[in-house]
């Protein structure tokens, strides 16, 4: 048999959502289309960095539980980051136990059996070669509930291929140490129609802990907890939204907007998640609490470089 | 103009063009949203605007909101010609599976279906905005007697295609999206193609909306 050219991945088991991201798209808001992207920043530019990747190369991100690829062709690099616990199964049926943070070596046959993120959400996979995606307004980062992306806009399905461009890049088998920090509250400005609610309802939202619901995916997070009471009017007309707006419809319940967000929303908002704490609050599981703490533009605007330069480093220790 | 400019989070401004809803302030949203893209400043990722909001959104790793705010208070604002209004038919079914909120809007209207469909289909809608998902477009104003608020608990998923009513608005769900307007009925049309990745969206702020009401048998020829 001749050698095969093609080097791909076979989904043997997809997850339970699992699709391709990148930085995600810009200036189409006001057609309606999100912003997408990976919901943990950090772990995604991660991931890039230990493959010595352009820090807008294309991932797999995978949240609860991970795909089960088996691979055909020449040799790569992979690593994963986030919190997750996953094994290589070398063709010879060896099993590795994997540590994130760590570059592996695949060759033809291997198995990467990503089996769960742990007490968070999401996690990354990022390949040495360059995945073979179509890019739909100039990011390959797949919108599954707006069907648009690569992979049609689906997220992975059992038995696909992943097919890989092969161009032997080099890398080395680095590892980086670092241990995904856990947050105590989740830090935001009021927003524009705070004060809409009622001063019990502000005692509330800033004193009491919210619980992370079910319905929560890439688009949003709803929360439960006691009724945020609204004075002024449970609607209003419908205006542009950005990541991190915490909405709250009627029935005084908590929805925060994430990376798949729509664009435009007439529910009040009460509040905005801080650019800092976006990926820790995109790791918050179902049935966990979250405390809102106020904090001010100045203060966010700091939070956030110290974040940039927590990340900058992160990378640098990457050699 | 802009009334008041605000911060919203700390990666957006958020310029407040007053209470009003109307063609006028619109108009005036659209032509600053015009105005700032043709700019292409730098750190400027999102510009979204809606009937009496622009929302202009930046990397904070760029740019910050008071150099924003500051760009946005200096910027001198040049008229646009307007490119001509389309009139766009779109034709909706309002029977059993698509009228999902039927009971609702007999008994907070206090009018008959039938009634209330007469009322929504002799009138033609102007596009304040396309957004929320995919080229939805918001499309007003509705009939005074039609006025309703939205869902008290938004639906999870509302079916591709369905037509809601909120206020004084109508709007179109071009996906199956999470969504809280009250639905009349649904289009077997494709309101927003993508792929045609230069104009997708069928309906644009601006044009003019003509809705249309058919049989579920027209529907389903329609769809196949």
């Amino acid at each position: 048999m001749t050698k095969s050219k093609v080097n791909f991945f076979t989904v043997e088991r997809a997850g339970v959502n699992t699709t391709f991201q990148d930085n995600g798209r810009k200036n189409l808001n006001h057609i309606g289309i999100p912003t997408s992207g990976a919901m943990d920043k950090r772990n995604y530019l991660i991931a890039n960095a230990l493959l010595k990747k352009d820090s807008n190369s294309a991932v797999i991100e995978f949240a609860y539980q991970g795909p089960l690829l088996k691979y055909y062709g020449d040799k790569l690099f992979v690593a994963i980051t986030g919190d997750v616990q996953f094994k290589i199964i070398k063709d010879n049926k060896d099993i590795i136990n994997g540590e994130p943070y760590k570059v592996y070596l695949i060759e033809n046959g291997d198995q990467i059996d990503i089996q769960s993120t742990n007490k968070s959400v999401y996690g990354y996979l990022a390949i040495s070669e360059n995945l073979i995606l179509d890019k739909i307004w100039d990011s390959i980062s797949t919108n599954t509930k707006a069907k648009i992306g690569s992979n049609n806009g689906e997220k992975l399905s059992n038995n696909q291929q992943i097919n890989i461009e092969h161009k032997n890049r080099n890398t080395s088998l680095t590892k980086l140490n670092y241990i995904n920090s856990k947050i105590e509250y989740i830090r935001v400005l009021k927003a524009t129609n705070f004060d809409y609610f009622s001063e019990k309802a502000k005692e509330i939202f800033f004193n009491k802990e919210f619980k992370v619901t079910k319905l929560s995916d890439r688009m949003g997070m709803r929360l439960e907890g006691q009724i945020l009471e609204n004075i002024v009017n449970t609607n209003i007309k419908s205006e542009g939204l950005v990541k991190g707006v915490v909405q709250v419809p009627s029935d005084g319940n908590p929805i925060i907007m994430l990376a798949d967000h729509g664009t435009i929303g007439g529910y009040p908002k009460i509040a905005n998640v801080i650019s800092a704490d976006f990926d820790k609050l995109a790791q918050m599981t179902p049935g966990s609490s979250i405390k809102f703490k106020e904090v001010s533009l100045d203060e966010a605007e700091k939070l956030f470089k110290f974040y940039n330069l927590e990340t900058n480093n992160l990378i640098n220790q990457i050699s | 103009m802009i009334k008041n400019i605000l911060n919203l989070g700390d990666a957006a401004v958020y310029c407040d063009f007053g209470k009003d809803v109307n063609q006028e302030i619109n108009t005036n949203v659209i032509k600053y949203f015009k105005n700032i893209r043709e700019k292409n400043i730098e750190g400027i990722t999102n510009i979204t605007p809606s009937y009496n909001k622009l929302i202009v959104s930046f990397d904070l790793e760029v740019t910050s909101y008071s150099k924003v705010k500051q760009l946005i208070e200096n910027l001198e604002i040049e008229e646009k010609k307007e490119k001509q209004k389309k009139l766009i038919e779109i034709p909706i079914c309002c029977e059993t599976d698509f009228k999902l909120d039927h009971d609702r809007l007999e008994k907070l209207l206090k009018i008959k279906f039938d009634e209330i469909l007469d009322i929504f289909f002799n009138k033609e809608y102007f596009c304040y905005m396309t957004g929320f998902i995919a080229g939805m477009p918001f499309l007003g104003d509705v009939n005074e007697k039609l006025r309703l608020k939205r869902l008290e608990t938004p639906r999870v998923k509302v079916p591709k295609g369905s037509i809601g009513l909120t206020e004084q608005f109508c709007n179109i769900y071009t996906y199956e999206s999470p969504g809280g307007w009250n639905i009349i009925g649904n289009t077997p049309l494709e309101i927003f193609n993508k792929n045609n990745q230069h104009e997708p969206a069928l309906i644009n702020p601006g044009d003019i909306v003509k809705f249309k009401q058919i049989t579920k048998e027209e529907y389903d020829k329609i769809k196949s």
